[in-house]
This record gives C-alpha cells, structure tokens and sequence, in this order.
C-alpha cells in the first residue's frame, strides 16, 4: 500500500514537473521589469524657485516645478520610487516659521516614499522632528543612529522593503557623526554606529535573507573629503561594503554631473549619486532587470 | 478517519502533491537579475510648467510669511556691510553692541555676573542691512542659522590666545570690550578691558555663539574654558528684538582694534 502510493505520488510528480516544464517554456518568455529612482537631497526647506536675480542659481527649482517633473515621469513609467537623501529642514523662512511642516506636506503630496535624516533634520530637536512627523506620509530610515533612548525609538527604522512589480526593494538609511556638528541638546540620547560596520550587516541582511533584488542606500555621510581621508563618505562606503547597488548621498552639496560608479569590495560596479542642493535638480536612476538566467553572474551595463 | 475510504486518502495525496507543487514552484520563481542602468540629472529650472495643486497650497503660508517679514520694524540711517573696513566693520560693531545690550540683563539675572567680552565670527554675518527700512526680513538674511548665545569663562591667558588668533586670521570679527593696540607690522603692543591689562590668571565672561564656543572657524580657544552659561537666545531673535527696541539703529564706530 505505502508502496503504491509512493509510486502514484511520483507518477503525478512527474507528470506535473512535466506540465510545469511545458508552461514555463512554452506560455512564459523572459520577464523584464523596470524600477525607475527619482532622489533629491539637501533641498533645506527651499519651497520657492531662486529668484530670477539670484547671483548663483537664477530661477532654479522649486518644489511645484519639481512636482511636475515627477508626475510626467509617473505617467511614463510604472515603477517610480521618490526618495530623500536628508536635510530637508533649513534654510528659508519656511523652516523657521512652521518648524518642517509644510515641507513634509508637500513631499507627501509629491507621494516621497523613503528619506533618511540629514544633521539639519535635528536642527528643532529630536523632539522637533518627532513633532513634524504625522505631516509626513512616507517614511524615514536610518540604520546607524541608534534611537533606542529617544522619541523615535521604533519609529525612524534601520531600513524598509518596497516590492514594485514583484521586484524586492531594500533601502536602508546612513546618517553623519553628530558629535560636533549638531548640539548635544537636540539629537539628545542619538547614538552614532561606524557607518560602514552596519552596512556590511545590513546590506547582508537584506541580501541574504530578505532576498533583495536592488538594495539602495540612502546616505548622509558626504560624498567624498579630500581634505579629510580618515573620515568616511559615500565613496569609502561603497568601496567598502557589498550588495548595494545604489547609495544616494547627501550633505556635501556635492553638483555631480551625472552619477558615477565605484567598484564594492568584491569587484562588482555601485553607483553613487548626489544631486547638490535646495531642489535644483532631480536624480534619476532606471533599473534594468530581466529572470533570464543569461544574466545571473554577470556584470551590469551601467549607461550614465 | 473511521469513515476514511481509500479513495478520499488517494484524493488527499494528489492535492498534497499539487499543492507541494505550487509552493514550491512559486518559491523558486526565477531571481531578477539587474543588468542595465541608467542614470542621469533632470535640472528643475524655468522650463517646466508649476503643478498649480502644489502652488496653490504654498500660497496661504508664503503670503503669511511675506507679510509678517515685510513688516516694518525700526530703521537703519546708513547701509551696514562687513565688506567695509580692514578691523572692524560697522555691521561687526553693530552685531556685538546689540547682542551684548541685550544678553547682559538674562546674564546678570540668572548668574548675578557681567559679560566682560563679546566676539563672534566675520563669516557669521551673512548679508548687509541696506539704509533705509529695517523688516524682519533683514535679521533672516543676516543671520540665517540657528545659533544661539553662550557666554563662556576664559582665564586671562585664553582672552590673550583670542586676540592673537584675530590678529593672525586679519579677520573685521565683530568684537566688544577689548581693545587691541597694533604697530605697523601687526604685532600686538598691547591688549586693554576696561583700561587695564588683561590679568592672566583672572576670568573674564565672554558672548559668543554656541557655534563659536564648540571651536567652529577654528576659534579652539574657547575650547579650555572655565565654565559655559548657555544663554538660550537665537541670535537672529536678537536681532528682531532689537529693532523691535530700537526705532532707529546706530552703529557705533569706536575702533576696537588700533594700529598706530
């Protein structure tokens, strides 16, 4: 008896691997997705375009502008993520008067998805912040300030995992040394984690046991300090770790022409973007990915 | 399972295999690989149209802020620019006079104890205060961080690392209560509070900013001290309360640094 249905169950096994094999190859082609990445950071609360007199940046940005930009965008691809790198406080009026509210309202209006926090996001406190956040209807991230002891405890999380047409998005957040730059008195109990040591695990994390697709990191850190080359940065990091794909950066203001690309601590290509400040520009990044196992081990064609 | 036929028990096994299948079939759905990338920089600049949903949702909190920092609040008789002079600077006076007037009293109040010095740093004034109406608007566009007063104890010999640091950087630092006497080579001759020589071994209560205090423009001295009394005043609000207090503004022009 135990026999019989030992041989049954394999009959129908195979039968259906069979069918399985059939559909696969028969009904199913390669299945290619695109995620498109639009990022900002350091916009500093610059609601209004420059004016149009402006010795620097004559005319430039402006969050209603920018929010055309992204809505085209929208209509053209299915699978846009809008994120922030940090900083979005500070900077103009608009900061001083309503403490951050208007600019997270808007952001929520422009449907941001994920931020991480820049040193100015503490510049109301943490108490600030945390005031500032039912405004806010997306998400913030960062993976190595340690909120344990603080309002945000449970709230700002290490990272967050979109699933965008069945791909598997991890992004996760990086913040600045505070010690020096912000006052004791408003990151409060905030303690700062070596940025690359929590990368390596969550990048790991997210990898290995998420089953990521695309990690992207979200980093306030600074792009590169050529005066300082002790200090850590978007650049060091992406050397120095494993998994990203992507690290969007912050803090330095750094004007990139266009993203460049480093190679991580295992010989694969990481693009490290920064799009320099108060929302005069919008980064794109379009994610190519394809189940054809052709692909798998292979390096990507990155076209900047 | 008394009434468990064999047939049902068949039945059992071929969906326990289907539904094995499907399982297992959905887990090993084949991994995505990215192949390709694309990145570029959109700049937002004036070719591209407002969302007016966007803008008119700005409107009411632009409108409340133009109006309040448009508001006239007391008058400034000549333009005020750290651009002008070698040592010190009409805005520099200005900025320590007014800061030192009206963090003294909070001082005296919570610690019975006089500021003997004022100094900030040159690079802190942010923009000029033009002859003519003074608005709200003025004190953003100097001061548009959110720096706030200390007062920090320095013995005698740090007011004289102080001085020695301002002379070295040439900087116009807006500074109050010291004079600094130069000769013609910029060596200083000598150092003068109150009319006496600085006592090397007596504190001296300096206003600063929290900023400066730290050890920001590379001000360390600040960094040995005796003590901090944070102030918790903005500097900007100082300034709006100072307007406020005065109808008109006068910059003083008593030389704090003397070269002979």
């Amino acid at each position: 008896m135990k026999r019989r249905t030992f041989l049954k169950n394999t009959a129908a096994t195979t039968a259906l691997v069979t069918l399985g094999d059939f559909s696969l190859s028969s009904f199913t082609t390669v299945k290619e997705k695109k995620i498109t990445i639009l990022h900002t950071n350091d916009v500093h609360s610059h609601i209004d375009p420059f004016p149009k007199d402006h010795p620097k940046n004559p005319g430039m940005g402006g969050v209603a502008r920018r929010a055309n930009v992204i809505e085209k965008i929208r209509k053209e691809e299915n699978n846009v993520l809008l994120l922030d790198a940090g900083d979005i406080f500070q900077g103009t009026p608009y900061f001083n008067y309503y403490g951050g509210e208007l600019e997270f309202k808007l952001m929520s209006m422009m449907q941001y998805d994920v931020a991480t926090m820049g040193n100015h996001d503490f510049d109301n406190g943490i108490d600030g912040f945390n005031a500032m956040l039912p405004h806010a209807n997306f998400d913030f991230v960062s993976a190595n300030y340690d909120f344990k002891n603080t309002v945000l405890d449970g709230i700002v999380k290490p990272y967050k995992i979109i699933i965008k047409d069945g791909i598997k998005i991890g992004i996760f957040g990086l913040g600045v040394e505070l010690n020096g730059l912000v006052d004791k008195k408003l990151y409060k109990e905030t303690v700062y984690n070596n940025p690359i040591e929590v990368a390596t695990d969550i990048a790991k994390q997210l990898k290995e046991i998420e089953k990521c697709d695309l990690i992207i990191c979200l980093s306030h850190l600074g792009f590169d300090y050529k005066n300082e080359p002790e200090k850590v940065c978007d650049v060091k990091l992406a050397a120095a770790t494993q998994h990203i794909d992507l690290i969007i950066g912050g803090h330095t203001h750094t004007f990139l022409d266009k993203p460049i690309v480093k190679i991580n601590k295992v010989g694969k290509k990481v693009i490290v973007n920064q799009v320099g400040a108060y929302g005069i520009n919008l980064g794109r990044i379009d994610f190519y990915l394809s189940d054809n196992s052709k692909y798998i081990g292979q390096e990507k064609n990155i076209t900047l | 399972m008394m009434f468990k036929s064999k047939n049902t028990n068949h039945l059992y096994t071929i969906f326990v295999t289907i539904l094995t299948l499907i399982v297992f079939n959905a887990c090993k759905s084949k991994p995505y690989t990215n192949y390709s990338v694309e990145g570029k920089k959109i700049e937002i600049n004036e070719s591209y149209t407002s969302n007016q949903k966007i803008e008119s949702y700005i409107a009411p909190y632009r409108n409340h802020i133009n109006k309040d920092l448009d508001s006239i609040i007391s008058f400034c008789p000549e333009t005020l620019d750290k651009n002008k002079g070698e040592w010190q600077t009409n805005i520099g006076n200005f900025m320590a006079d007014a800061c030192l007037e009206l963090a003294n009293p909070i001082f005296f109040k919570r610690e019975n104890k006089k500021i003997d010095i004022t100094l900030f740093n040159h690079g802190g004034i942010r923009s000029i205060i033009p002859k003519g109406n003074i608005t709200k608007r003025n004190a953003f566009e100097v001061m548009p961080f959110e720096n706030s007063l200390i007062v920090v104890a320095l013995k005698g010999d740090k007011i004289k690392a102080m001085a020695q640091h301002i002379i070295t950087e040439k900087k116009p630092h807006p500074l109050n209560g010291l004079t600094i006497y130069l000769n013609k080579n910029n060596e200083i001759t000598n150092i003068l509070f109150n009319e006496k020589h600085i006592d090397e071994t007596k504190i001296y209560y300096v206003l600063t900013s929290d900023y400066l205090s730290n050890g920001g423009d590379n001000m360390t001295f600040f960094l040995k001290n005796e003590g901090t009394y944070d102030l918790n005043y903005k500097i900007r609000n100082v300034l709006i309360d100072y307007f406020y207090n005065h109808k008109s503004i006068e910059a003083s022009n008593t030389p704090r640094i003397i070269k002979e």
